[in-house]
């Protein structure tokens, strides 16, 4: 199925970090590429969104609704600084 | 250590609808009055949420179609059969009618005056409706930015904002403006036929060396097509910016 990009998920991901974050540039954990959330592959059909690497195809990042709060893992995109934080605690999902 | 920002808030607020402009047999610019609308940037989009009676909701994000210096906040919506929230908005929702929505979200596809190049716009379908903002945006702000717009449409009846556009580019005002119908077309269509290929995008954008600008939005083929074709050709794809909805989009 098409994938759409990380724009399509900058309302959630402004949920749990509390800032627009499609700019953010993060590392793959699989393959190493480097890039900005809006350039990932986002996939909606799932139950939440599955986010993939451009490059590699690995998963990134997964955001689901849990009792209507986003929630995210991820454990593989590693925030580059000034985004290096982790979210708000409420928000993350275990991975 | 210090957060990059300030966590802020992104609420759900009601807007309610002014009017309801028919653009083509499928597609309706939703006019709003937001309750709380801090302005936009050209090129940003909102999330729109419908609750059920039961208690489901189902959300979608939808590209601003009015300029930020425009009165009202605008959405252009196209009308799929099969959606969930599309044949509501295009269809149901009457002047009067609230609707919840929040934004202005995304910081990636928006464009201003000070970024430096040329302007390409590529826009397949309903993907033309950021391109609307951009474009109402940059007449607004009188910048001299020389903008070119390829936009491809199955056919003359399938354009979007098409007296605007005849405007825009018979305006002389630094937008040229090239339409290609994929499906069908007059008989005494002079513009471009059949979808945007290498061949066009080489006659339309400038030469890679010229650095331009390059925003591309359409169904998720279109964008990568657009995207790889201007790659190919010796284009930074570092100035290259996507937006692509898929059957779940827009």
């Amino acid at each position: 199925m098409d994938a759409v990009d990380g724009n399509a998920i900058a309302g959630e991901l402004f949920e749990v970090f509390g800032s627009e974050m499609t700019m953010a540039v993060g590392t793959c954990a699989h393959c190493g590429a480097s890039g900005m959330i809006a350039e990932q592959r986002v996939y909606m059909r799932a139950p939440g969104a599955v986010v993939r690497c451009s490059r590699c195809d690995g998963v990134t990042m997964v955001l689901v609704r849990v009792h209507g709060r986003a929630r995210i893992n991820l454990a593989c995109f590693k925030l580059a600084p000034p985004y290096d934080h982790a979210p708000l605690a409420d928000h993350q999902l275990t991975p | 250590m210090a957060r990059a920002a300030l966590p802020g808030r992104l609420n759900w607020q009601l807007a309610k609808v002014v009017e309801l402009v028919e653009e083509t047999a499928q597609t309706t610019s939703i006019v709003l009055e937001p309750a709380n609308w801090q302005g936009h940037q050209a090129g940003q989009h909102v999330d729109v949420r419908l609750t059920a009676e039961d208690g489901y909701q189902a959300q979608r994000s939808y590209s601003i179609a009015s300029g930020p210096e425009d009165d009202h906040l605008v959405l252009t919506v196209e009308r799929l059969d099969d959606g969930e929230v599309s044949p509501y908005l295009v269809g149901v929702l009457q002047p009067g009618d609230e609707l919840e929505l929040r934004g202005p979200i995304g910081g990636y596809f928006v464009w201003n005056q000070s970024l430096a190049g040329p302007l390409l716009l590529v826009a397949g379908g309903s993907g033309i409706v950021p391109f609307r903002s951009i474009l109402r945006h940059r007449a607004a702000v009188g910048s001299d930015v020389e903008a070119r717009l390829i936009y491809s449409a199955r056919s003359l009846d399938d354009v979007i904002y098409r007296e605007e556009l005849d405007t825009i580019a018979a305006a002389g005002d630094g937008v040229d403006i090239s339409l290609t119908l994929t499906r069908e077309w007059p008989e005494d269509w002079t513009g471009h036929r059949g979808r945007i290929d290498g061949k066009l995008l080489d006659e339309v954008a400038w030469p890679a060396t010229e650095m331009q600008r390059t925003y591309i939005c359409g169904p998720s083929s279109f964008v990568e097509a657009a995207a790889g074709t201007l790659v190919d050709s010796g284009h930074d794809p570092g100035r290259i910016r996507t937006e692509r909805f898929g059957p779940t989009g827009k």
